[in-house]
C-alpha cells in the first residue's frame, strides 16, 4: 500500500533515437515534457498575439503582462543595457514556469525536479556571463574579483575569496530551484499516500485522513506558489549575473 | 491633432476645447512616462535581495553557503590530485570556500555592497 515517493522521479525511456558509441540516446519522459512545454509557450504566444488590437483580450493580456513582468525585472536588476537579453531570459522564465506548473498536475513528470535540468540551465546562464562579460569588457572583467579599497597585502586572499564566490554562483543557482521541487513533490506525495494508508483503517481511520487531506490541499497551494517564485527567483539571479557581465566594475 | 478626421465633426468648430483636450492628454502621457521610467532610472544601482519570501530567502541564503564550501572543496580535491600535496590544498580551499560562501550569503541577504567601492 506505501508508496514510493521517489518513484515519480524515473527516467523512462519512451523510444530511441540515436546510438552514440555504445551511449544509446532514448526520448524519454522527461524529454517529452521539455518539448511540451517549449510548444505549449510557443503556441500560447502566437496564439495570443494573433490578432493583435489596442484594447486587449484575456490571452493577450496575459503575453502582455508576462512581457511587463519580465521587463520591469531586467530594467530594476540589470538597467536598460540589460534588455538585450530580454529573449533569454524570457525563455528562461517561462519554460521554468510552465515546467514547475505542468509538474503540479497529478501523473505527470517535473523536469525541474532534475538536478541535471537545473544544472544545464544555471551553467547556460553562467556561460553567458563569462562569454558576454570578457567579449564586451576584456581583461577590465576581471575587475569583477578585484574589489577597489583593499590594503594590498590583503588582496591575494581577497580575490582569491571572489574567485570562489563566482564559481559557486551556478551551483547555488541551479541547487535552489531543484532542491526545491524536489522537496516540495515528495512531500506530497508522503502526505498523499498517509491518506490511503489511513483510509484503510476502518471508520476511524476516514476520520484521521482528513488531517492529511487538509495538509495536502494547503501543500498545493503553497506548491503552486513555489513553482512561481522559483521560476521568478531564477530570473532574478539570472539578471543579477548578467549584470555583473554588463557593468563588472561597479 | 490638427489633421485628425474628428476636427471635421460638428464639435470641430471649438478649438479651445480640443486644445485642452490634447493639452490633457499630452500632460496624462508625460505621468505615464514618468510612472514606467521610475524603475529603469534605478536600474543602474540593482537590487540586493531577490527573494520576496522568507521560506524562499532561506533555501536561497543556504544554497549559497553550501555552494561556496562545495566549490572550494571541489578545487581543493581537484589540486591534491593533481599537484600531489595532499592534504594541503584541500585545507586551505575549504577555508576559503568557506569564507567565499559566507560571503555569498552576506551578499545574498542584502547587508553588504555588492563590492567594496568606498
Amino acid at each position: 500500500m506505501a508508496v514510493d515517493p521517489i518513484e515519480q522521479f524515473n527516467i523512462v525511456n519512451l523510444f530511441p533515437v540515436a546510438k552514440l558509441g555504445n551511449h544509446a540516446i532514448a526520448f524519454t519522459n522527461s524529454a517529452a515534457f521539455m518539448a511540451f512545454a517549449a510548444l505549449s509557450i510557443t503556441a500560447f504566444l502566437l496564439l495570443s498575439t494573433s490578432n493583435r488590437s489596442l484594447v486587449p483580450g484575456r490571452l493577450q493580456s496575459i503575453a502582455e503582462l508576462s512581457y511587463e513582468f519580465v521587463a520591469n525585472t531586467i530594467n530594476s536588476t540589470a538597467g536598460k543595457e540589460g534588455m538585450k537579453f530580454f529573449p533569454f531570459v524570457f525563455t528562461l522564465f517561462t519554460f521554468i514556469l510552465v515546467a514547475n506548473l505542468v509538474g503540479l498536475i497529478p501523473y505527470t513528470f517535473t523536469i525541474t525536479s532534475h538536478l541535471i535540468v537545473t544544472a544545464t540551465l544555471a551553467l547556460s546562464v553562467f556561460l553567458t556571463v563569462l562569454v558576454y562579460g570578457f567579449w564586451k569588457n576584456g581583461l577590465h572583467f576581471f575587475n569583477l574579483f578585484v574589489p577597489k579599497g583593499i590594503p594590498i597585502y590583503i588582496l591575494p586572499l581577497i580575490v582569491f575569496i571572489e574567485v570562489l564566490s563566482f564559481l559557486s554562483r551556478p551551483i547555488s543557482h541551479s541547487v535552489r530551484l531543484f532542491a526545491n521541487m524536489l522537496a516540495g513533490h515528495i512531500t506530497l506525495k508522503v502526505f498523499a499516500s498517509f491518506i490511503t494508508l489511513l483510509g484503510g483503517l476502518g471508520i476511524f481511520g476516514i476520520f484521521g485522513a482528513t488531517l492529511p487531506l487538509a495538509l495536502v490541499v494547503a501543500l498545493t497551494a503553497l506548491e503552486l506558489l513555489v513553482a512561481f517564485l522559483q521560476a521568478y527567483v531564477f530570473a532574478i539571479l539570472t539578471c543579477i549575473y548578467l549584470n555583473d557581465a554588463i557593468h563588472p566594475g561597479h | 491633432m490638427a489633421d485628425d478626421p474628428r476636427d471635421q465633426d460638428p464639435r470641430g468648430d471649438r478649438p479651445d476645447e480640443e486644445a485642452a483636450l490634447s493639452a490633457r492628454l499630452q500632460r496624462l502621457g508625460e505621468r505615464l512616462n514618468q510612472q514606467a521610467s521610475r524603475p529603469s532610472e534605478t536600474g543602474s544601482a540593482p537590487r540586493q535581495s531577490a527573494d520576496p519570501s522568507a521560506i524562499a530567502r532561506g533555501f536561497r541564503l543556504s544554497a549559497e553557503l553550501v555552494a561556496g564550501v562545495a566549490v572550494g572543496a571541489l578545487l581543493g580535491w581537484l589540486l591534491d590530485r593533481w599537484l600531489g600535496i595532499s592534504p594541503w590544498g584541500m585545507i586551505v580551499f575549504l577555508l576559503l570556500g568557506f569564507a567565499a560562501g559566507v560571503l555569498n550569503v552576506i551578499r545574498a541577504a542584502g547587508v553588504a555592497p555588492d563590492s567594496w567601492k568606498k
